[in-house]
């Protein structure tokens, strides 16, 4: 088994910024683990501009933001950095098991940092009645098939929740030619950054629908309508509100989940609510050694401060390690 | 035109067990499937439940048929390298009431034949099923009853019949059928397909819902299939040992009732709701299904909670009357009905299996068995099924077993490329076969590289991909470069 001083799971912005605060505070022997072939997390998928605007007073599309970071890292010694390194498992004494093509490794750590980011919640997980057609997806998953594998996923669309990434997508799909016929949300107001209002959907003249559901999916093989209906303060359905929307692809933007299955794994209390870890201070978990950063420690809305509270995590396992002072 | 000795019509698990039984003989054998994969019917969305056979009609084909399928699938599944598992069930009582009933169940039962039954006290309850709730006052442990993936069974059912020289017609739906009076050495029936005509000596209709229909196309009325809606939730993994047995409350009059289920991959599973439907194609699922079972497991696991649900499906049992129909047609000899293959049909299916080729002896087909008869079918491996030290063995031999595509249940490439070398043609097909897409995000992850891999393999572009078969494609175009 190898032995390193700290293991960083996660190679987005919150895992370079905590490798790199960690090695500027004496950390000598890191490994980086990423389960993709290039660092950077979710920010590469990001091509729109409004990243770094706090922390290098720029305005950046969400590569140029990673490509500093990578830039910085990998002029580093002392920090390794293993790409196609899955992490599969963890225990509570530190050893983290990680498959790479070819071969299956351990390593134990003296402290880890887990970077792992977060997922999006699905259709699945919020019961919307009907059926389970294609053409249903993750505003996410549907960024990545657009911006980077070239591929557009339907041509009349409506957007479930208004997340920034479903606000983000539905400026995207019209761009690409699609007609994007209403964002729907539950609650009176977006959750999304006011920007985004106004730059994806109102310069769009998209119809969003504030304090509305979707109550029902229709379509066997395709997505073919979807049932939009008012709803009160307590989300229940006002009835006679009911319209149709019609539509061959629906974008879930209904929120964000932190991934955290693998320090689960290793004993470390995780809020069933949130999916966070149970911590009384930033970037701290159950477990002395084992710390969490980024969007797995909790879902920021923009990077900066992601990058901010990150590099405060390096800090952080640099004093449990001995290497700094705190 | 190509002629069989027997053609089945349906490639779920009922076609498939009687496909892969009749292989052992020396015969020309061909099931007729209409969806692009096998096991896209019925057989896809169940419990998975090997019931051990409790609660069935005294006198009926399901009580015989199911009680002898719960024996036969523990070989076939050891033959085919299908997992099952022996995981026994409670039938959980909250009343002096429910509690007599029991002990009338367990007589009704063992009469039977359904063996080991025995009557348990809360206190073994406590400590055998923990989480069950303390309101719960006996309950009657059937420790035969199983789970096993249903699709994968099928599957390697139908693997192991194509190895043995059935041929599978699939995305070939029977259209008509004609029977043609008896002459020597000339068979009995044509049917045409989707994809072309055929004929047939014997005919054996196991179509599901559809069989009413089938069975009307050879001249042959008498039933009519409706469908009976069974809604299903299935949990988080996390929660894979909320239960240790399947649970069931006192059945009612037309279903089992709603259970707490675990399942052969590990995410515990409740439901199924049981109402008729007009619609053989109505898959939605509802509000009302869902606050249905959710009350009604709540009384036997109070800690269930909705945040709990990763999934949900529904699935149409294609009933006709109470029992099973399997039966000789006189009016159109050699046309033989397997219809109604309500639950417990998937346990029953080896049993249903043998009977029909029973049947088809009775009615002169000369069977003579094969010298080669493989009844081993290589089992596929599963990252996620196996211990670390043995997936980094696997890895060792095959780098792409390293090559991790989805994350959430952690299946590699390898095992994809497996999957579509194995049968896959749909995203669906690779979800079932291997997991890849099922769990906690659901695919948003790893459905482009698995559309990639699809693409490649079958040299297809990505836009004809489809999750289940045409007109399911998941993408509608390929970008220009701009
Ligand atoms: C669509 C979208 C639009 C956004 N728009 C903006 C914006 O306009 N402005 C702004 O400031 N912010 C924006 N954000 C927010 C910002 O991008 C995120 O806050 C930031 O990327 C989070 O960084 P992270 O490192 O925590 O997570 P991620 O970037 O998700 O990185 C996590 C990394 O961990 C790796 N990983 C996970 N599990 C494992 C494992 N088991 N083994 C190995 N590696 C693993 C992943 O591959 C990934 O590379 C946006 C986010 C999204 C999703
Ligand atoms: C919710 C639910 C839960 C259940 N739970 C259990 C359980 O736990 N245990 C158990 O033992 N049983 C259970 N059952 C019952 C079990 O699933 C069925 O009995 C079994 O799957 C029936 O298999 P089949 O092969 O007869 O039908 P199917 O799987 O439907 O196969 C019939 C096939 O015929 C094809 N077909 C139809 N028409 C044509 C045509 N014209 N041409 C070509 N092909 C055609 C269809 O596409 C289909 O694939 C459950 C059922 C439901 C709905």
């Amino acid at each position: 088994m190898i032995e390193r001083e700290l293991v960083i799971v996660g190679g987005g912005p919150s895992g370079m910024a905590a490798a790199i605060a960690a090695r500027e505070n004496g950390v000598k022997d890191i490994l980086l683990l990423e389960r993709d072939q290039y660092l950077g997390g979710i920010l590469n998928q990001c091509v729109h501009t409004g990243f770094g605007l706090e922390y290098f007073k720029e305005v950046l599309t969400g590569p140029e933001y990673a490509d500093r970071f990578i830039k910085k890292i990998r002029g580093l010694p002392d920090i390794e950095i293993s790409l196609r390194s899955f992490a599969v498992g963890m225990t509570g004494d530190k050893v983290v098991t990680f498959l790479k093509p070819g071969r299956m490794e351990r390593v134990k750590a003296r402290a880890i940092i887990m970077a792992t980011g977060c997922r999006e919640k699905t259709r699945e997980m919020v019961h919307i009645a009907g059926t389970r057609p294609s053409g249903i997806f993750s505003a996410g998953f549907a960024q990545k098939l657009i911006n980077i594998e070239g591929l557009l996923p339907g041509k009349e669309v409506v957007i479930v929740g208004s997340g920034d990434i479903g606000l983000i997508m539905a400026r995207r799909f019209v761009l690409e030619g699609a007609k994007v016929s209403g964002v729907v949300e539950i609650q009176g107001q977006s959750r999304g950054l006011v920007r985004n209002i106004v730059q994806c959907i109102e310069d769009f003249d998209i119809p969003i629908y504030f304090n509305h559901k979707i109550s029902r999916i229709y379509g066997r093989d395709r997505v073919e309508a979807l049932d939009a209906v008012r709803v009160d303060e307590n989300f229940n359905e006002i009835s006679g509100t009911k319209f149709a929307l019609k539509c061959d692809t629906i974008l879930m933007s209904v929120g964000l989940i932190p991934e955290n299955e693998l320090i689960e794994m290793a004993g470390v209390a995780i809020d069933r609510k949130t999916n966070s870890p149970v911590s009384e201070e930033l970037n701290k978990t159950s477990v002395p050694g084992i710390f969490v950063c980024g969007n797995s420690f909790k879902v920021y809305d923009i990077v900066d401060s992601v990058t901010r509270d990150s590099l405060a995590a390096g800090k952080l396992a640099a004093e449990y390690l001995g290497r700094a002072r705190a | 035109m190509k002629e069989y000795d027997v053609a089945i019509v349906g490639g779920g698990v009922t076609g498939a067990s009687v496909a892969r039984e009749l292989s052992r003989y020396r015969l020309r054998i061909a099931v007729f499937e209409k969806e692009e994969e096998l096991a896209f019917g019925v057989s896809k969305s169940n419990s998975g439940i090997i019931h051990s056979g409790t609660q069935n009609q005294p006198g009926s084909l399901k009580a015989k048929l199911c009680v002898r399928g719960n024996l036969l699938m523990r070989r076939i599944s050891r033959e085919l390298g299908v997992d099952f598992k022996e995981v026994g069930s409670l039938i959980v009582a909250f009343t002096e009431e429910e509690r007599l009933e029991l002990l009338k169940i367990k007589k009704e039962s063992e009469a039977l034949g359904v063996p080991g039954l025995r009557m348990v006290d809360p206190a073994w309850l406590k400590k055998h099923e923990p989480n069950l709730s303390d309101k719960a006052i006996a309950a009657l442990y059937a420790p035969t009853t199983g789970i096993v993936s249903p699709y994968r069974l099928v599957y390697a059912l139908c693997e192991n019949a194509a190895g043995n020289e059935v041929e599978f017609h699939l995305g070939s739906k029977v259209k008509k059928i004609i029977s043609l009076p008896a002459a020597e050495n000339i068979p009995r029936f044509k049917i045409f397909t989707s994809k072309g005509d055929f004929r047939a000596r014997y005919v054996i209709n196991a179509a599901g819902l559809y069989a009413d229909e089938v069975s009307k196309m050879a001249g042959v009325g008498g039933f009519e299939i409706t469908p009976r809606k069974g809604e299903e939730f299935l949990l988080d993994k996390k929660r894979e040992h909320l239960v240790n047995h399947v649970l069931y409350p006192l059945p009612t009059k037309i279903s089992k009732g709603i259970l707490v289920i675990k399942t052969s991959d590990g995410n515990p599973m409740i439901g199924p709701t049981a109402h008729d439907v007009s619609d053989k194609e109505d898959l939605s699922t509802s509000d009302e299904g869902l606050r249905e079972v959710l009350e009604n497991v709540k009384k036997m696991i109070p800690t269930i909670r909705e945040d709990d649900i990763i999934a949900y499906f529904s699935g149409l049992r294609p009933v006709a009357g109470h029992d099973f129909i399997i039966r000789h047609e006189a009016v159109a000899p050699g046309f033989i009905n397997v219809a109604g293959i309500q639950s417990p049909g998937l346990t029953s299916a080896p049993a249903v299996a043998l009977m029909v080729r029973d049947i088809l002896k009775d009615n002169g087909l000369s069977l003579r068995k094969k010298i080669f008869f493989h009844k081993y079918r290589r089992k596929e491996n599963h990252l996620f099924s196996i211990p670390f030290e043995k997936a980094g063995k696997l890895i060792k031999k095959d780098a792409s077993y390293g090559d991790i595509v989805c994350r959430c249940e952690m299946v590699s490439a390898k095992e994809i490329r497996d999957a579509i070398d194995r049968g896959a043609t749909t995203l669906d097909g690779i979800k079932f076969r291997t997991r890849a897409q099922a769990g906690r995000c659901h695919g948003s992850f790893c459905t482009a590289r698995i559309m990639k891999i699809l693409a490649e393999k079958t040299d297809k572009p990505l836009t004809e991909i489809t999750k289940r078969g045409k007109g399911s494609e998941i993408v509608k175009e390929e970008r220009g470069n701009d």
